[in-house]
């Protein structure tokens, strides 16, 4: 049997995971990733909900399973074209790429914070994304932009997620149990911090993260309050003032803390406008249908994984990576 | 230090660079007398603009209607017939003098584009009433988009720049944006609602340094249904004793404001905050045409500034402007005005 | 001075400038109250709260805003009938709770 070969879109887990799987089926998958590295999102973060565990295990082990896989780096795909016996993708820098079909695994943007301008990111020092947060565990140094350690942390749930302001009506699922996993982990390294999470609603839907919300608060005392902040506002030694309504007691509220994290959801990247896909509303790519065809686009030869078709945890991400190569097999065998 | 939003730029609206009919505001010319002349001075005969005031103009309504006296039909018919005097004049250029004017063009213009069949009503009752017809205008701004709009060029013709001549350092400046100049569309003011610029760019181009503070989004106090009775007073006051406590660590020198009411309340609630509880606020409230008069050389009592309840002098002597000290109560052929009254020694039985 | 209207007060609660004294010694005599979620579980089934205004779950908010003038006032309401905590499904030690209120208030 000749090696029939499959384009993965995407060098993220569902990407990686998708590669291994396809050549686990007797395929040989091509990474097609445009940064210049692979592993995406998760090769950023520093420790993943719910167990904590390193970020860089899961590249690891995702590495391990992708050994010897051809992939082309620096290559942003602008293109994908389907005609019914192969697909054909190019590059914005003119690469043409063949193969038997493709995987989209092109994940997801993390929401642009600018964009809620009444927080100030990018203009007071002290509000920062979750993203960048992770970044300070990552070195293991959590200060504010004057070298200090942070004395209040305020967590902000849902910033560019359930707002129709940004045009984001969808919830980004993660960013609940994110916020979580970090209001703990700044008690860790920070000691003494006092971390608020503000709220509209927590979702903590998965395996464990109840238990990590619970944990949050009886052992690390974090404080929880429903309300959205509304406006932040950069005081003259550079704290962040808040105003919220504590919705719970029924008052409108106002504290000032040392730094503002900001929890940015998922937005669809430009490709899923580009790929001339159907989309959903939320604007991520449609699946052929959500409950047997998650994995199939409605186009023949065009496969779906990950975070492309919306907001996932990493375990789900590579179980649709795992399950997408099968649904291939499957259908190039009729 | 430079102005800390680097992306105003992306709220930006379209100003025309002549030609402008010119509508008043109805409380200024009492609270402020000398910023709407000094605004027609400087561009008429400083600039060499074309800006055509016109006696026949009225209120716009806009605190009757926001005091729920003057119903939508009624609003929407007289800001009918005040464009219809703009296309008479041969004019396309709207410019308003006041932030709850432009607020009730600019809404009133967005109504009639989203709900045709209310600008046809507007049409038909202005004509019925009046015989009047109208052009909506090509562009609307209110006086500060214009004053930012030849800012540059204000610099120019400057004879002193937003510094203390004292130490030599940028006079610290808080801006306060009216809540209807860009709260209701953002779209429509420069910078946008979260960080304004249109006054920031004028204290930046003539000098100043612009103050971002945390309360600097919210509201003066002045709402017209919270002054208009009495009892109602203290919100007002409170929303401003809540800026004033904001602002007070940065030591600002002055403030300015786009806003008759923001303008008049922030100056006159410090001497009301002081008499109540002993406080000692004292930061000169200035127009932005005072600021342009000031930068420009125009005499302080010309401009005046004597009409403001918090003493302007330690400013001027900041400024290094001189002036007349005898001079600051005498107005027009040299009459005496009155002063007003310390608050230390405020005494409500007294008048 | 009067001129006929006072300063309104603001309503929000500044956190900035509560006392969390008495708020950190009830945590430390009952910690379960930090797992309240607000679900109002506890004021559902609560006898008083039939016929008074008495929220134990509005009280355990008011705490950790530090205003416990109000809590003070409605605690003496409570019968420690320890329904609530048959009902609460995150486990707040609901009688601790009132007990530690009773105590450190």
């Amino acid at each position: 049997m000749t090696q029939e070969r499959i384009l993965v879109i995407g060098g993220g887990i569902a990407g990686l995971q998708a590669a291994a799987a396809l050549r686990e089926e007797g395929f040989r998958p091509l990474i097609i990733e445009k940064s210049p590295a692979t592993g995406g999102h998760v090769a950023r973060w520093d420790r993943l909900f719910p167990t904590q565990l390193h970020a860089r295990e899961v590249i690891d082990t995702l590495n391990t399973a992708t050994d010897g896989i051809e992939s082309a780096t620096g290559q942003e795909i602008v293109s994908l074209q389907s005609d019914g016996t192969g697909v054909t993708a190019l590059s914005a820098t003119g690469e043409r790429f063949e193969g038997r079909a493709a995987v989209v695994a092109t994940g997801f943007d993390l929401f642009d914070a600018r964009l809620k301008e009444e927080y100030g990111y990018g203009m007071y020092e002290n509000v920062i994304t979750s993203a960048e947060l992770e970044a300070m565990f990552r070195d293991g140094k959590v200060t504010m932009r004057n070298g200090e350690a942070p004395k209040r942390v305020a967590i902000l749930h849902c910033v560019g997620s359930r707002d129709e302001k940004v045009g984001q009506n969808h919830c980004s699922k993660v960013c609940c149990i994110t916020g979580i996993k970090q209001a703990i982990e700044l008690t860790e390294a920070v000691p003494g911090v006092q971390v608020t999470n503000f709220y509209m609603d927590l979702r903590a839907f998965g395996n464990g993260y109840e238990e990590l919300y619970r944990r949050s608060q009886i052992e690390n005392g974090v404080t929880y309050v429903r309300g959205r902040i509304s406006e932040a506002g950069e005081t003259i030694d550079k704290r962040i003032q808040l105003k919220v309504e504590d919705t719970l007691v029924g008052r409108p509220l106002r504290m000032t803390v040392d730094m503002l994290v900001l929890l940015v959801g998922m937005r669809a990247p430009k490709c899923c406008s580009t790929f001339g896909l159907p989309t959903q509303a939320n604007g991520f790519f449609a699946p052929r249908d959500p409950y047997t065809q998650t994995v199939a686009s409605t186009t023949p030869g065009i496969y779906l994984a990950g975070t492309a078709t919306g907001p996932k945890t990493i375990g789900e991400t590579v179980n649709e990576a795992v399950a997408v190569a099968r649904r291939i097999r499957m259908d190039l065998k009729k | 230090m430079k102005y800390r939003y680097a992306n105003w730029q992306e709220y930006s609206k379209d100003i025309a660079d002549d030609h402008y009919y010119y509508a008043r505001s109805c409380i200024r010319q009492n609270f402020f007398p000398g910023s709407e002349k000094a605004f027609l001075d400087i561009l008429r005969n400083d600039l060499g603009m074309d800006v055509i005031e016109d006696p026949r103009h009225t209120t716009c309504t806009g605190i009757g209607y926001h005091s729920d006296v003057v119903p939508l039909d009624t609003t929407m018919a007289i800001v009918a017939r005040q464009f219809s005097l703009m296309t008479e004049c041969g004019y396309e250029n709207y410019v308003a003098s006041c932030i709850t004017s432009f607020g009730i063009y600019s809404e009133v213009l967005d109504m009639w584009h989203h709900f045709p069949e209310l600008e046809a009503k507007a049409r038909e009752n202005l004509y019925k009433a009046t015989g009047r017809e109208f052009n909506k205008p090509k562009i609307l701004v209110h006086t500060s988009d214009l004053m930012f709009h030849v800012r540059e060029k204000i610099a120019q013709k400057s004879v002193r720049r937003l510094v203390n001549v004292h130490t030599g350092e940028p006079l610290k400046v808080v801006d306060h944006i009216g809540c209807h100049y860009a709260k209701v569309f953002p779209k429509k003011g420069i910078g946008g609602a979260e960080f304004p610029y249109v006054l920031a760019g004028m204290v930046e181009a003539w000098g100043g340094q612009s103050v971002d503070y945390p309360e600097r989004r919210h509201c003066c106090g002045f709402g017209f249904r919270n002054y208009l009775v009495q009892a109602n007073r203290g919100y007002s006051v409170a929303n401003s004793k809540k800026k004033f406590e904001s602002m007070a660590p940065y030591q600002p020198d002055f403030i300015v404001a786009n806003c008759p009411g923001c303008t008049m309340f922030l100056d006159r609630w410090q001497f009301t905050l002081n008499a109540m509880t002993g406080s000692n606020y004292a930061i000169p409230v200035l127009t932005y045409e005072e600021m342009a008069g000031l930068v420009l050389g125009i005499d302080p009592w010309d401009l005046g500034l004597q009409m403001h309840q918090v003493p302007v002098e330690p400013l001027l002597d900041k400024l290094g402007v001189e002036y007349d000290p005898a001079a600051k109560y005498l107005g027009k052929n040299g009459k005496y005005i009155g002063r007003p009254v310390d608050p230390a020694a405020y005494n409500p039985a007294a008048l | 001075m009067d001129f006929g209207f006072t300063i309104n007060a603001p309503r929000a609660i500044y956190l900035d400038k509560i006392d969390p004294t008495l708020r950190d010694k009830i945590i430390a005599r009952e910690r379960t109250t930090l797992l309240c979620i607000g679900c109002g579980s506890c004021t559902a089934t609560c006898t008083t709260g039939q016929f008074t205004s008495f929220s134990l779950r509005k009280m355990q908010h008011l705490i950790r805003r530090g205003e416990y003038d109000t809590v003070r006032k409605s605690l003496q309401e409570c019968m420690l009938c320890g329904k609530c905590r048959m009902v609460c499904p995150r486990g707040v030690h609901t009688r601790a709770v009132i007990h530690a209120m009773l105590e450190v208030l």
